[in-house]
């Protein structure tokens, strides 16, 4: 028996997604279906679960207030470092395509020394984690040999028996990490941005540039317009970063298992979540943690997209 | 940097509740932890039954087929893994047709959790470090050898010895769980202030033994420009060390048991008092290393290697940890915490326990290669080979002879020292491991003392709030400190 054409022709596509499907099913579905079992036990982490507990693990989770503290730092960062980012990003982007004054085809190009600056803040990306941490533990030594120390105490600022601690204070331990992370993604958003920039074509700015229209106005009634939906992008991959950044709280603040400190002011989720689940023997708490950190990121990704949703533009 | 364990003792109770609560679980959520990867309830079957075929072979009581390959699992922390090396040497000139394989690694969770639950894990793992994998939970999930024959083996030097009485004591109590051994703790760890000889012979410094000569040297030493003091503020838990060692020989027994046993109001007794004062006065009259609060241990003892402090409170696998970074002649030594007045403990008494837990695992696939493995670590040769290769005392009695002393690097002879000075004054303390919840608390407030942001009375309320916390916590399993120790 023939099957039909279109028959065959689905189970050919099918035949294709099959594999792909599967992996993603197994890897990242069945992992969260797990974890969402596991939250509705009590669980040690290294043997199967004890019992059933029901939603007592999302209960006591509200009644935590190690957990509310990571949550309202982690809300923190998921509005100051996806903003900073996008703006510095996208103004440097703009600098670096259409920011420089005359020349250029049809009179629009990035700056002077452009190529250079891409190069130079794209460095950050290559940079493995482990790297940027060893850097930034240098920088931010909280001795008068640290880096930042060492320019503050230049500065007359302090002095080298009173040096800053940096990492190790709690008014600025969170601010530090936003740093950090702001420095090392700006690049990337720069070159994604760059790349849309460089799809919105040159008559718009040229017709711009006759209109009279000065550098600030063509950023803000050109080219961000047309660059919403990368926008739309990067705000969900920073809103995720930022829901993170476990790597760097983890390693680089006080504190013994996972960081965290000075005395929880540098606490995120994720760090809450790796002590409860590796050092504390709470791993069916630390599953509910996860659970509820998957709910806000996909719930933040969902508004984000709703809310930055506009006509698009085909060119 | 190593977690040593004071002891960690399980209760043959809670081992009870902790199977009836696994029987309990099969039922209701068998259907979660059906094909989980955090292993099926399947998984614990024959505990301590499956052990290696005995001989009566003195030179081989476990039976071990010189041709079956070993595989040992270290961790890799202060003590680096080269003593293991050497123990495999020694492993290979009694078996030479075993192929031994070596691996070591920080990450213990993420390298075993996963053989264990295939039913392949090692056949000797140095289970230490952060990463540890939780004993008790092995043991309740039946992964873990029972040691006791190995103790009750005859001892490799003298088989008319059983290796049980070969062992420092104290080394046996803290590898139980219940009633059997199922650990070897195997480093022996001093604590204590560390200096450098040399410098505090140039500088003509004496040791001091009271708090108030401690004052008094650290004046003296702030006033030849050194900071007399640092620490690895990044871990609080370093500082913890000193301040409860304070606490413990000014208060003795009745504090100590007050404290573990989280008895109401434990931390507002005098002795803890009096020591949170004396640690806030470093604080307090600058003779802190600036910005020591904020520094990794390497960092700061790197610090303190290039002379930039004159002491720094550690563990004795500190030497090992700065060997490269420590200069020729610095002559590394440590002495015990001085004596604030009315203590109740000699000056002498010290910080000290068995660490590194070793064990085999039950599904071990050379189980008798792996105990065969222990009891050549319980061997003089064993434990010379430790002092020598890992720079650290090791559990083995006598195994430091004088011509191995006369090797030994400084810093481990003058902790040989401390240890034989202290008498069998010994300070353990068990909160530690019992209840890690409060100990991060703890490690939290102490950072906050030692950064100066809060005062030692601040200290004191948060450390009770921490330990109040902990006693109404019902999930929390409570444990009552045993009354011979001291």
């Amino acid at each position: 028996m023939r099957l039909r054409k279109k028959t065959r022709e689905r189970l050919f596509i099918a035949s294709f997604l099959a594999g792909p499907l599967a992996v993603y099913l197994i890897f990242v579905i069945w992992p969260y279906v797990e974890t969402f079992g596991y939250s509705l036990t009590e669980w040690s982490g290294v043997a199967p679960p004890s019992k059933v507990v029901g939603l007592k693990n999302y209960v006591d989770l509200f009644h935590d207030s190690i957990f509310l503290k990571a949550l309202t730092h982690n809300m923190i960062i998921l509005i100051v470092f996806p903003t900073v980012t996008i703006i510095l990003a996208m103004f440097f982007a703009f600098m670096l395509n259409v920011g420089g004054r005359k020349g250029g085809i049809g009179g629009v190009r990035g700056i002077r020394g452009s190529a250079f600056f891409r190069i130079v803040f794209f460095f950050p990306q290559v940079l493995s984690v482990a790297i940027i941490v060893i850097l930034f533990q240098a920088a931010y030594e909280s001795n008068s040999v640290g880096l930042f120390n060492a320019v503050v105490i230049k500065l007359g600022l302090t002095d080298a028996n009173h040096p800053w601690e940096f990492l190790n204070s709690p008014t600025f331990v969170l601010w530090c990490i936003m740093f950090i992370l702001v420095w090392q993604w700006v690049g990337f958003y720069l070159v994604l941005f760059s790349a849309a920039m460089q799809q919105i074509p040159r008559d718009y700015y040229e017709a711009a540039l006759l209109d009279g229209a000065g550098r600030t106005q063509t950023y803000f009634k050109v080219t961000m317009p047309l660059l919403w939906d990368s926008v739309q992008t990067a705000w969900v991959y920073l809103a995720v970063a930022a829901m993170d950044a476990f790597a760097l709280v983890a390693t680089l603040t006080p504190g013994s298992s996972f960081g965290g400190g000075p005395d929880e002011h540098g606490e995120v989720l994720a760090t809450y979540l790796m002590r409860n689940f590796q050092v504390l023997g709470k791993a069916g708490y630390a599953c509910a943690m996860g659970v509820v950190i998957f709910f806000i990121t996909l719930i933040l990704s969902l508004v984000v997209m709703r809310a930055t949703r506009r006509e698009r533009l085909e060119y | 940097m190593s977690e040593h364990g004071l002891p960690a003792d399980v209760s043959r109770r809670q081992m009870l509740v902790r199977s009836a609560a696994i029987a309990a679980m099969v039922g209701p959520g068998s259907a979660l932890a059906a094909g989980c990867a955090a292993g099926s309830g399947s998984s614990k079957s024959s505990s301590n039954s499956s052990t290696a075929a005995n001989s009566s072979d003195p030179k081989n009581p476990f039976g071990v087929k010189a041709s079956s390959p070993l595989d040992v699992y270290i961790f890799k922390g202060g003590y680096g893994d080269d003593y293991a090396k050497a123990f495999e040497s020694l492993y290979t000139k009694s078996f030479p047709g075993a192929a031994v394989s070596h691996h070591s690694g920080q990450n213990l969770t993420g390298d075993l959790q996963p053989r264990f639950n295939a039913g392949s894990p090692p056949d000797v793992i140095d289970d230490s470090g952060a990463q540890q994998l939780k004993l008790d939970v092995l043991n309740s999930s039946g992964q873990l050898t029972n040691l006791d024959q190995l103790l009750n083996a005859p001892s490799i030097d003298d088989p008319s010895k059983k290796v049980r009485d070969t062992l420092l004591a104290g080394t046996i109590e803290t590898g139980q769980l219940g009633q059997s051994m199922f650990s070897l703790n195997y480093a022996f760890t001093v604590f204590g202030l560390w200096y450098s000889a040399s410098t505090f012979k140039k500088n003509n410094w004496q040791i001091p033994t009271t708090w108030a000569d401690f004052m008094t040297l650290c004046a003296t030493i702030k006033a030849s420009g050194m900071a007399p003091f640092a620490h690895q503020g990044k871990y609080p838990y370093y500082m913890m060390v000193p301040l409860m060692d304070l606490v413990a020989k000014n208060g003795g027994p009745d504090v100590q048991t007050a404290i573990d046993n989280l008895e109401p109001n434990a931390w507002k007794a005098d002795a803890v008092v009096n020591s949170v004062n004396a640690i806030y006065e470093l604080v307090d009259k600058g003779y802190m290393l600036p910005g020591t609060e904020g520094l990794t241990h390497i960092q700061s003892q790197t610090l303190w290697n290039q002379g930039k402090a004159a002491v720094i409170p550690c563990g004795s696998w500190l030497e090992n940890e700065q060997m490269a970074a420590t200069p020729a002649g610095f002559d590394m030594a440590v002495f015990a915490m001085p004596s604030l007045d009315g203590d109740k403990m000699a000056q002498t008494a010290i910080r000290a326990g068995a660490g590194e837990p070793f064990i085999v695992p039950s599904k071990a696939k050379n189980q008798a290669g792996g105990l065969e493995f222990l009891r050549i670590m319980c061997s003089k040769a064993g434990g010379a080979s430790f002092a020598q290769n890992a720079n650290s005392l090791s559990v083995v009695k006598d195994s430091i002879t004088p011509d191995i002393e006369a090797k030994l690097k400084p810093g481990t002879k003058s902790s040989n020292d401390l240890y034989q000075a202290a008498n069998g004054q010994i300070i353990s303390w068990y909160y530690l491991n019992w209840y890690s919840q409060m100990e991060k608390d703890l490690e939290d407030a102490m950072g906050q003392l030692m950064a100066n942001k809060i005062k030692p009375a601040d200290f004191i309320s948060r450390a009770q709030t921490a330990a109040d916390k902990c006693a109404a916590d019902s999930s929390v399993q409570k444990f009552k400190r045993p009354t011979s120790t001291s």
